[in-house]
């Protein structure tokens, strides 16, 4: 036996949606066995009718709202009426979910600032959202691994072509605009700026830079395989360029494990042509010199971090140094004429050895007579390719002859045959004194010297080892060869710097340059992928957007095969 | 040649937005629809023999049997309709969209409305409010009286006063009810009385007497569905403006028949997708739960195929508590189906996203690729026969259509 009590509110007005909610919600209660909660048309009557829910006396109007609830017994039916109004009033507690686009087209509508685009989805899914971040024209930092190396390749080619940087595949850090990406520390910021190709290399300089009491302006990854042979550093070229034109950062750090020795040349010439003082560190890489140009060469990742506090400190005390694209690059006026190459005449082979080293890093291609990990080894040494560096002092040239350093005659004829080649701009040439040696170089050289100038318009600089107290006497000697014409150094690296900027060495970044608002504008980015990225975004003050990102075709490769298909026909 | 996709949806979806469809006049449907038979019935969704059909499919099919005259009997109607005395097809075959069973028979009074722009006309019965209706296969004598009246009463006034009217442009009803709350599928609150408003005057010249022009105002006004039939006539004159395309992969018709749910491509010719219909997910009437709930059924999905209904859901707030959600979920199910549609309508747009148009041109290479399908707004409808609606909620279309015609078409491109 039960019990159907009803309650009529005249002319109460509710929607249909909220009538359902509430009779709903009596129904889940423990006394009510069945509910109607309707606006009392004849339709909805009869409804109740069909229902056994419909009062035998009711006189209601379809503008009426009609309650019925069957219960055990009368006093539980009276108890779920009362309670109506509780239930009318409760409020769903709000859950006012933000929306989460799943697909990159909807992430840019929403945050269409986002200049960049965070992927730590899986590896084999990452370079096709990378694509489609390049795709619509904004910058990505690549978390994920796992991404085929020619898809690496294929994703910077893209990049540089557009003007767009690829921070990854496994790039764990970065710092944009004193915004950290993926894993990094809380740093000061400052004038100096980072690239790297190891994730941790940079979160050790940054720290230690800030413990220093500098700064950071922007550390910028590469992923680890930048460096590599087949992806030739396209990233770090372009994150040097970008921070070489980038007004707040003043010294620049470059932070790589062992990169590949071409590719360690194309980086080195980029960071020499830079208008910045620049630190390097290469893990692992034996340094070819204190300091070349502009560049300064670190032993450890700390001592990176002190050289670059210290270069930041003398930068800001003095003035600041040449702008950016100053005039390394354009070349001297003996490059622009054709003459282009550096021959070098030792007559010293640990000389020779140590020009090989310091220039290998830079000219390219470089052969010598000797064997080295700088140069390639050349065929004839009777005839000089490219860059040559030959040691004079050499087996197969002194074979029947006094060494060099006493007999001039073998280095003078090869001398003239150098500058006779309408492709040389450089001859270096070490003159050692002391006892043993020539009694009096420059009688013999200068005249050569200066014939050769005159007629073929190369340079000559001269490295040269000797004291005052030699016979010869270092500053007579000196005087003499620079009245001819010739540059006396008396280190490797000082001649090498002078070799370097007469030939104009420095690499301009490929494709097209990166504009300087990926660094310069508030950062705000669109993140596929872990969310932790996403919530650090949001500490940090920056704008993002977190998608809900699922597999293409929900992982269904021959579906996801059909769509890319239909993409490249488009 | 592969062709070249974007190019032809957005010729597709322009076609679709720049349709016209303009409500003209009203007639039987052997009078207006070309090709229309005395035995033929038409159905809603894709195509379906008598021995699939659900319940309430099948309650409408006797019902229109009875009604034509054809069958004396529920009996001699089943037996017409399993032996195959009766022919049945899709309404999408021959331009009509019908709610829910969706069944048109040869002198059931049908709207026309004609897309003014491409010249291509839509059709739809007229709408029989709620209770016992033959659209949730119900076919008692009151049922077929109302028909009856609908058809011998309502009809030629309303047909008198369509003509009269000059017609009724839906486009422009449609984007206003969208500014008033409506979404144009589940709930035409307002539509309907806009439809009432521009009416009445001409019904009142027309009727012949007082009593009959009060019967089809009250009729009109007191079904707030009223309009919800012309405007699945209009959404399907718009939706064939863009189907044909060649390439493109823009749906242009989305609908289910109580037993498959079905989608067409422009780019895919007159071929069906199909794969069984899923049980709406929603709020149910005073004593019926899912279990008395048939599979998704009716035409009523070619309002989302043009860009209205459920994805226009941020522009009717009030009903999104049939899925217990709330206001802010109204906009994020809009917002999810920016992201599978091409465009964004020209004439229907939202005020809660500051105008934009509406998510307009579902395209398959977005539905499959984001596994995100179409979300849809729907009444629900009781398994059985005749006893008619048990609550309304929201249904996503299987996947697997939109699936299966990615894969036809790489076929037919040679992709």
């Amino acid at each position: 036996m039960t019990q159907v009590s009803f309650e009529i509110r005249r002319g109460a007005y509710y929607d249909s949606v909220v009538l359902m909610q509430l009779q709903r919600a009596l129904v889940e209660l423990d006394e009510v066995t069945d509910a109607g909660v309707v606006m009392a048309t004849p339709a909805n009557l009869e409804l109740l009718q069909q229902n056994e829910l419909l009062p035998a006396d009711l006189v209601a109007a379809p503008e009426d709202l009609l309650i019925v609830v069957r219960a055990a017994t009368e006093k539980d039916a009276a108890e779920a009426l009362s309670r109506v109004d509780g239930l009318l009033a409760r409020r769903r507690a709000a859950v006012e979910a933000e929306f989460r686009p799943h697909g990159l087209d909807a992430a840019t509508k929403m945050l269409p600032e986002a200049q960049w685009v965070l992927i730590s989805v899986p590896g084999r899914y990452a370079a096709q959202v990378a694509r489609q971040g390049l795709g619509c024209g904004r910058h990505v930092f690549l978390y994920s691994d796992n991404v085929p190396l020619p898809e690496e390749v294929s994703l910077k080619q893209v990049a540089a072509d557009k003007g767009l940087i690829v921070m990854g595949p496994d790039c764990g850090t970065a710092i944009v605009n004193g915004v950290g990406l993926g894993f990094a520390n809380r740093v000061r910021r400052g004038r100096i700026g980072l690239v790297g190709a190891s994730g941790t290399g940079l979160q050790a300089v940054t720290v230690r830079i800030h413990q220093l009491g500098g700064g950071i302006s922007h550390a910028l990854g590469t992923g680890g395989r930048d460096l590599k042979a087949e992806v030739g550093g396209r990233t770090t070229l372009q994150c040097l360029d970008l921070l070489n034109r980038d007004p707040q950062t003043k010294v620049i750090g470059l932070i790589s494990k062992p990169p590949d020795a071409t590719v360690t040349r194309r980086v080195l010439s980029a960071a020499y042509a830079l208008g910045k003082p620049t630190v390097v560190h290469f893990i692992g890489y034996p340094a070819p010199a204190r300091s070349l140009g502009n560049l300064t060469f670190a032993n450890s990742l700390s001592e990176a971090a002190s050289i670059a506090v210290r270069l930041e400190r003398e930068s800001s005390a003095t003035t600041p140094p040449a702008k950016a694209g100053d005039g390394k690059r354009s070349g001297s006026a003996v490059t622009r004429s054709g003459r282009r190459f550096l021959r070098g005449l030792f007559s010293g082979g640990t000389l020779a050895s140590e020009a090989l080293r310091t220039l290998g890093i830079l000219l390219d291609p470089l052969f010598a007579n000797l064997t080295s990990d700088s140069a390639a080894k050349l065929p004839d040494p009777l005839v000089s390719r490219a860059h040559t560096i030959l040691d004079l002092g050499e087996d197969e040239f002194t074979v029947g002859r006094l060494h060099p350093m006493i007999d001039n005659d073998l280095r003078i004829r090869r001398f003239r045959q150098e500058a006779a080649d309408p492709e040389v701009a450089i001859i270096l040439l070490d003159i050692v004194l002391g006892e043993g040696a020539h009694p009096d170089p420059a009688a013999e050289w200068v005249p050569v010297i200066e014939e050769m100038r005159r007629a073929h318009a190369v340079e000559v600089p001269i490295l040269m080892v000797g004291t005052q107290e030699d016979p010869q006497n270092l500053d007579a000697q000196r005087k003499r060869f620079e009245a001819g014409g010739a540059h006396i150094f008396e280190d490797t690296a000082a001649a090498a710097e002078f070799i370097l900027q007469r030939l104009g060495v420095g690499l301009l970044p490929e494709g097209q340059p990166v504009a300087l608002e990926a660094l310069t504008k508030p950062l705000a980015a669109i993140n596929f992928g872990l969310e932790s990225f996403y919530e650090s975004l949001l500490s940090q003050g920056a704008q993002a957007v977190q998608t809900d990102w699922r597999p293409p075709a929900g992982g269904d490769d021959r579906l996801a095969a059909i769509l890319q298909k239909m993409r490249t026909n488009t | 040649m592969t062709p070249d996709i974007d190019a032809a949806n957005a010729q597709a979806v322009d076609q679709m937005m720049s349709a016209r469809p303009i409500l003209k006049g009203l007639g039987t449907a052997a009078e207006v629809i070309p090709g229309m038979q005395a035995n033929l019935i038409l159905h809603a969704g894709p195509p379906i023999e008598w021995g699939r059909m659900s319940g309430p499919l099948k309650g409408a099919v006797i019902g229109a049997l009875l009604f034509e005259g054809l069958a004396k009997d529920e009996k001699r109607a089943a037996e017409m309709a399993a032996s195959g005395e009766v022919d049945f097809a899709p309404c999408h075959h021959y331009g009509a969209a019908g709610p829910m069973a969706g069944v048109i028979s040869a002198s059931m009074a049908v709207y026309t409305v004609e897309n003014v722009t491409h010249g291509n006309r839509g059709y739809s019965t007229l709408n029989e409010g709620y209770g016992k209706v033959l659209r949730y296969g119900a076919f008692s004598p009151e049922v077929l009286d109302k028909l009856h009246w609908m058809n011998d009463q309502m009809g030629p006034v309303l047909a008198e006063a369509l003509e009269r009217s000059g017609g009724v442009d839906l486009r422009a009803l449609l984007a206003e009810a969208l500014h008033m709350g409506d979404e144009g599928h589940n709930r035409n609150k307002a539509g309907s009385l806009l439809y009432l408003k521009l009416l009445s005057p001409w019904i009142a010249e027309v009727a012949k007497d007082d009593a009959l022009e009060a019967k089809i105002l009250r009729f009109l006004g007191d079904n707030a569905l009223s309009v919800l039939n012309p405007v699945m006539a209009a959404c399907k004159a718009m939706a064939d403006a863009a189907h044909g395309v060649e390439g493109s992969t823009v749906v242009t018709v989305m609908a289910r028949n109580g037993t498959d749910f079905g989608i067409r491509v422009s780019g895919l010719g007159n071929d069906w997708f199909t794969a069984p219909a899923q049980i709406p997910d929603g709020l149910y009437f005073s004593g019926f739960t899912s279990q008395d709930a048939n599979a998704d059924i009716g035409d009523s999905t070619i309002t989302e195929t043009a860009g209205i209904g459920g994805f226009a859901m941020a522009a009717a707030p009030a009903i999104v508590s049939f899925v217990s959600g709330t206001p802010k979920d109204a906009l994020n199910t809009t917002l999810e189906m920016y992201e599978i549609t091409t465009t964004e309508h020209k004439h229907f747009t939202i005020p809660a996203l500051d105008f934009r148009g509406t998510p307009t041109g579902i395209d398959i290479r977005k539905v499959v690729e984001l596994g995100i399908t179409p979300r849809i707004n729907t009444g629900i409808a009781h398994k059985e026969p005749g006893i008619g609606q048990v609550g309304a909620g929201l249904v996503r279309p299987p996947k697997e259509i939109f699936e299966q015609a990615l894969v036809a078409f790489a076929e037919r491109y040679a992709l």
